[in-house]
């Protein structure tokens, strides 16, 4: 048998042509397994919790999201009126040439971002690729399993530079919740200083995106975990302490994970409820005359 | 004084099956006491390893009703009232007997990584910031439980390709720290495939010292790795500043 990293390096695929002559070739580092114990059949698992619950209502709750997301990202209408966008349509992209929805054109950056973010494929390759669907429960996938080493999830590999693209879009989303604080029209004109519920679902959504991107793992290793020496330059003092900030952020980075996707969730059904007149974004106080 | 009713794996290579046993359960006994329980009272020829009854030797690990633990550190009264106890061998390494594993494997592993390889210059004064990441590596008893619950190499059987997330601990020790001058990267990615951890996780489930495997040792290799063979510009910026 060729050795399997020998074959691994030629082959950038995620397959195995021969498996039955990999697996004989490898019995001799494989276990030696007593009849009783199951090991490889799928789910095989002494485990007597519910194990599967975790996994299933996380693939619940992805799939109704993305149902949500994909109906509102076509629906192409009720995502703007007055003072409020929704963060599935911002920035507004709007060419002579796209004759489709302007969501598509910007829904595929915060989408590639959440699919590489390295929480979201931790959840995905459990709850959908079942490998493993839990700790101690067989996944599938066999031999031929070869994980982020090969096409297709080399891809991941990529997070960083989706962190790049989302935080030009989480600025623009402040930029948004900005606009709520004025009536419409008369942006940073401070005569027309007012504050809504719409201002205040605004807040909370980049607040809860900026927990989640600024606690990115890539983001983390940017701002100084690459570095082996905090203490040796000034420069490397002070990434510490931008990592510690990160580092901070980045122990709960699971929490703003789910907090900013319902919270992105919600803000554009309010916006809907808003433009569809089905409520008014009911407004606390307003300067304006 | 309750009796706990424990399905203890007895056999070896060749075959086996579960026996069950009866222990009467004492305060603050742990799974590791009732096994020595049996193997007093019962059987005394039940193989079982273990040495510290401290949870600091990594030496008692098994599987306890499906979850990989210390037997030293899973208390009895931890189970319910009549609830039945399976205590079996780590699945992911060859069995020798009863409770007993042969992990022989995983030193092979360690052998792999290059040394701790000091800087020839190295001043020999270290700060606090500088080690704290690595110290928590340092936590390691060489359990193994992780290597056992690690899907590649339990259910995927790739030993012949991941070192598996202890092995990732220690290459992690290695490269933050700061005066080692050794380069693992290219061995962690064309060998010690690291691409093959999905960062499902469940090593820093099971690990009973808390350490952050895929947090801080696994998540931060896979990004240094990125930054060596995927990332263009970081790998442009890289090589000016190593010139300098
Ligand atoms: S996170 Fe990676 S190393 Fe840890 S158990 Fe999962 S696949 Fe294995
Ligand atoms: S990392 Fe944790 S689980 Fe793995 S061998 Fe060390 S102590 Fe055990
Ligand atoms: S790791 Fe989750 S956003 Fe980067
Ligand atoms: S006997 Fe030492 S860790 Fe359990």
């Amino acid at each position: 048998m060729r050795k399997a990293d020998e074959r691994y390096r030629l082959d950038i695929f995620c397959r195995v042509q021969n498996i039955a002559e990999e697996l004989n070739g490898s019995q001799n580092m494989t276990s030696t397994k007593p009849a009783d114990i199951p090991n490889k059949q799928f789910l095989s698992t002494r485990r007597e919790d519910n194990w599967w619950l975790g996994p299933a209502s996380i693939a619940l709750g992805f799939t109704l999201f993305i149902i949500y997301a994909t109906v509102r990202a076509f629906e192409n209408q009720y995502f703007e009126v007055s003072n409020l966008l929704s963060p599935f349509y911002s920035p507004k992209l709007e060419f002579d040439w796209w004759h489709y929805s302007p969501a598509i054109l910007i829904l595929w950056i915060p989408a590639g971002f959440r699919a590489t973010c390295y929480y979201y494929r931790k959840a995905y390759y459990r709850s959908f690729f079942l490998t493993p669907p839990a700790c101690g429960v067989t996944g599938i996938g066999g031999y031929k399993y070869c994980g982020e080493s090969k096409f297709p999830f080399i891809i991941q590999n990529i997070h960083r530079y989706m962190f790049y693209l989302a935080t030009i879009v989480l600025a623009i989303l402040w930029w948004d919740a900005l606009q709520t604080l004025f009536t419409a029209g008369h942006f940073f004109d401070f005569s027309h200083l007012q504050f809504s519920v719409g201002s205040l679902i605004f807040f909370a959504n980049v607040i809860f995106l900026s927990g989640y991107t600024f606690g990115c793992h890539a983001f983390r290793h940017l701002v100084g975990g690459g570095l082996d020496c905090f203490s040796c330059t000034e420069g490397s003092k002070t990434a510490m302490t931008f990592w510690e900030k990160v580092t901070k952020l980045n122990e709960n980075h699971q929490l703003w994970a789910w907090l900013s996707l319902f919270s992105v969730g919600f803000t554009d059904f309010y916006v809907r409820c808003v433009a569809s007149n089905v409520i008014p974004d009911y407004v606390f106080f307003s300067l304006a005359k | 004084m309750r009796n706990a009713q424990m399905r203890v794996f007895r056999g070896d290579a060749t075959g086996g099956d579960f026996k069950e046993y009866t222990v009467p359960v004492e305060d603050g006994m742990v799974v590791l006491d009732a096994i020595h329980y049996i193997q007093r009272e019962i059987d005394p020829d039940l193989a079982v390893r273990w040495n510290c009854k401290a949870a600091k030797c990594g030496s008692c690990s098994a599987e306890v009703n499906g979850r990989p633990s210390l037997m030293c550190k899973s208390r009895m009264e931890s189970f319910a009232e009549g609830e039945i106890i399976f205590v079996e061998p780590l699945r992911t390494f060859p069995l020798m007997r009863d409770l007993v594993t042969d992990v022989s494997w995983n030193y092979e592993q360690n052998k792999r990584i290059k040394p701790f390889t000091p800087k020839e210059d190295a001043k020999w004064v270290m700060y606090q910031e500088d080690v704290e990441r690595v110290q928590e590596f340092r936590k390691c008893i060489e359990c193994f439980l992780c290597q056992d619950v690690c899907h590649v190499l339990r259910d995927h059987d790739r030993k012949d390709a991941f070192i598996g997330p202890r092995f990732m601990v220690r290459v992690a020790s290695l490269e933050m720290h700061p005066l080692d001058q050794g380069d693992r990267m290219k061995f962690l990615h064309d060998e010690g495939g690291v691409g093959f951890c999905n960062i499902t996780k469940c090593c820093s489930e099971v690990c009973p010292e808390d350490i952050h495997i895929t947090d801080n040792a696994i998540i931060p290799l896979k990004e240094r790795i990125v930054d060596d063979y995927y990332d263009p510009i970081a790998k442009f910026f890289k090589t000016i500043f190593s010139k300098n």
